[in-house]
């Protein structure tokens, strides 16, 4: 039987097993299920609610769901949704506000925390959770609505064995194992599912798995198998001259040829699993004694997001692609001691035109001999 | 832990016009505890809220000695001033903060202050020259130079006669749109570092104006030899959260709700001159 501390093995037909254990500590259980050509998280109950026998295939701009008819559970890498809407939630209300004899009266609408497990995960959208976490939690002011919301999670990771052609978290060095940051880790053999406690809650609910113990030759063989898929990724990103290279390329051509493409849509920082841009949308009632004070998600592609009195910061496609990469790459570190990527690959995806910041970085950091010119702002701009 | 987005009440108690579309709203919490607990240094900033509408990041103008009052000045541009402008005394506005870092006034103990603004950029610094006038021994020669693009844009205007009486100050405006009343310098502020004389290795300078006149007056004063770790900048970004999180202020590396605004200029000087940051 497997201890505190060991690896237990599942019967990938025991796999409902897991979720009943789950179920019966009293979490809601989130799993990734297929839904319009897509996987999204939705609450489940059942093993077959899980997209079993289905892969993705995903390409800059492309993506295709494809059945393959084999028992695997978690054949499917990831949809568009991180971890990221369960803790910073697309639309947050913080305050509702009445008027009152004193004017107005607060309220603050803190969210319940909720026990979620969530299934699924991978070790890229951990490393994304602990970069918001850091964010809204470890900051000089801590975010107590996120807080709540972090607080109830369980989360079940899944050590990736196959790559999407998408994938760069090896040389981002966040995955494929997830490391940490998890209560529980999968990896899918051929027939049983390696299980690995990373928490003293994943411990306690392991035990009470009662799995037999997995075999030296097991985890070795799971082992060989996300080696296999660090290898196999065909993208990275080389972030070893960051920040500093990246702000040196700020007039650099290749920003306007980007914004050639960039359709400004917001569809990569949308998908990004730690753009935490938002915006605050007051919203009252008719009778104009209630109001909603709430966040919703912003995104630095859009007109307002720069815009002050009379004057926009990023008029642009072009200030709005290099403040995004910028910033992801290059201040992120600055900010947080860390890169604002995990290598998910998400935005390459789910960009409507396939741009592909792993192709992007190097033409910005390869000298060009034309610097730019156009983006000299006129000395008038400024007054 | 506070949470930080709680908006407190706070009574409109003077509205003072100072130019067509700019007043400045003496504003009083209502809450008798938070009223005491308010302490903000000069630089700081308020998140203003109106019922129904929204924030707005504005500056806290009066003296930090007095946080009992708490005055706003501000100028009508956008969908919340539109709605501040429309509020008189006795109506009630929200405040949260305040955030930010001020100007470096302990580490201006014992020099010559330079203090150089431009149209309302002249607001944050009022409450900062209020705390040095108050303990006026502690510093040096006091030098306030601003500029305006008309002498209706020239605000406090008692006050720069007050100062300008105050002993070791001087006092220079100028105006690049001037009319006949103007008796003072024409032309842009940068042209008065002509008219004064900087002690530089003892000086200090304080600046707040359109980014313009900072990328050319900061130059000007480093040539006069105040070096860039003197120089002092408050900066102005789309702000809605205050405390770092929700991203628009941002400035190269920097969260300009909480590390500045007040930045020390060579901190940023990568960035201030570029384009789209």
């Amino acid at each position: 039987m497997a201890m505190a501390g060991e690896i237990g093995v599942l019967p990938r037909g025991d796999f409902q097993r897991l979720l009943d254990a789950l179920n019966a500590k009293g979490y809601r259980i989130v799993g990734p299920t297929v839904r319009e050509g897509s996987v999204v998280w939705e609450t489940i109950s059942s093993v077959f609610e899980l997209p079993i026998g289905w892969r993705d295939q995903q390409e800059p701009g492309r993506y295709r769901l494809e059945q393959t008819g084999s028992p695997e559970i978690f054949g499917v890498v990831h949809g568009p949704q991180s971890l990221k809407p369960f803790v910073f939630a697309p639309r947050e209300p913080l305050l509702q506000i009445e008027r009152s004899k004193d004017g107005f009266a607060t309220h603050p609408t803190l969210p319940q925390s909720e026990k979620v497990a969530i299934i699924g995960a991978r070790a890229c959208d951990l490393a994304g959770l602990a970069t918001q976490d850091q964010i809204f939690l470890n900051g000089a002011y801590r975010d107590p609505y996120y807080a709540a919301r972090r607080e109830g999670l369980f989360l079940v990771a899944v050590n990736c064995t196959r790559a999407l052609n998408t994938c760069f978290c090896a040389s981002m060095e966040t995955g494929p194992r997830a490391k940490h940051g998890f209560d529980l880790a999968l990896t899918e053999l051929d027939d049983q599912l390696l299980i690995e406690a990373g928490s003293e809650a994943g411990r306690d609910l392991l035990s009470n798995l009662c799995l037999s113990r997995g075999s030296e030759q097991l985890s070795a063989e799971a082992a060989t198998r996300v080696d296999a898929c660090a290898q196999s990724q065909v993208r990275r990103l080389d972030h070893s001259r960051l920040p500093q290279a990246l702000y040196d390329a700020h007039e650099h051509p290749r920003w306007d040829e980007v914004a050639g493409r960039c359709l400004a849509c917001t569809n990569c920082t949308m998908v990004c699993p730690t753009c935490f841009c938002h915006t605050v949308e007051e919203t009252p009632d008719l009778s104009y004694q209630h109001t909603t004070h709430a966040r919703l998600w912003d995104s630095c592609f859009t007109q307002e997001h720069g815009y002050i009195h009379g004057k926009n910061m990023r008029p642009t496609i072009k200030d709005r692609y290099r403040m995004w990469l910028t910033h992801k790459l290059a201040s992120w570190i600055d900010q947080f001691g860390a890169s604002g990527c995990v290598g998910c690959g998400r935005c390459i995806t789910w960009c409507p035109v396939g741009i592909d910041l792993t192709e992007e970085l190097p033409a910005l950091l390869t000298p060009s001999e034309q610097q730019s010119t156009t983006s000299r702002r006129p000395e008038a701009a400024g007054g | 832990m506070a949470n930080p987005y709680v908006i407190h009440p706070a009574t409109i108690v003077e509205k003072i016009r100072e130019a067509e579309d700019i007043n400045t709203y003496r504003l009083q919490l209502v809450d008798e505890q938070a009223r005491q607990c308010f302490r903000f240094a000069a630089g700081q900033f308020n998140m203003v809220y109106v019922f129904g509408v929204g924030e707005v990041a504005i500056s806290i103008v009066s003296d930090p000695d007095e946080p009992e009052f708490l005055d706003h000045t501000i100028r009508t541009v956008g969908r919340v001033t539109k709605a501040i402008a429309d509020l008189q005394p006795g109506d009630v506005l929200g405040i949260r903060g305040p955030f930010g870092q001020g100007w470096p006034l302990e580490e201006a103990c014992g020099r010559n202050v330079v203090i150089v603004t431009g149209g309302l950029g002249c607001a944050p610094l009022v409450g900062a020259i209020e705390y040095i006038f108050k303990r006026r021994e502690q510093y040096g020669s006091i030098k306030i130079l601003h500029g305006v693009k008309t002498p209706h844009d020239l605000l406090y205007r008692e006050r720069f006669d007050q100062w300008r009486r105050a002993p070791d100050t001087e006092v220079l405006l100028a105006s690049d749109q001037p009319d006949k009343t103007w008796s003072y310098h024409i032309g842009v502020v940068t042209e008065l570092f002509e008219e004064v004389a900087i002690d530089s290795m003892k000086s200090i300078a304080l600046m707040c104006g359109p980014e313009i006149m900072m990328r050319l007056g900061v130059p000007i004063l480093m040539r006069r030899g105040i070096p860039a770790t003197a120089i002092y900048v408050s900066l102005e970004r789309h702000m809605e959260c205050g405390i770092g999180l929700c991203g628009h202020c941002q400035m190269g590396p920097y969260f300009l709700c909480k590390d500045g605004p007040v930045m020390r200029y060579d901190r940023v000087a990568q960035w201030l001159g570029q384009t789209g940051v």
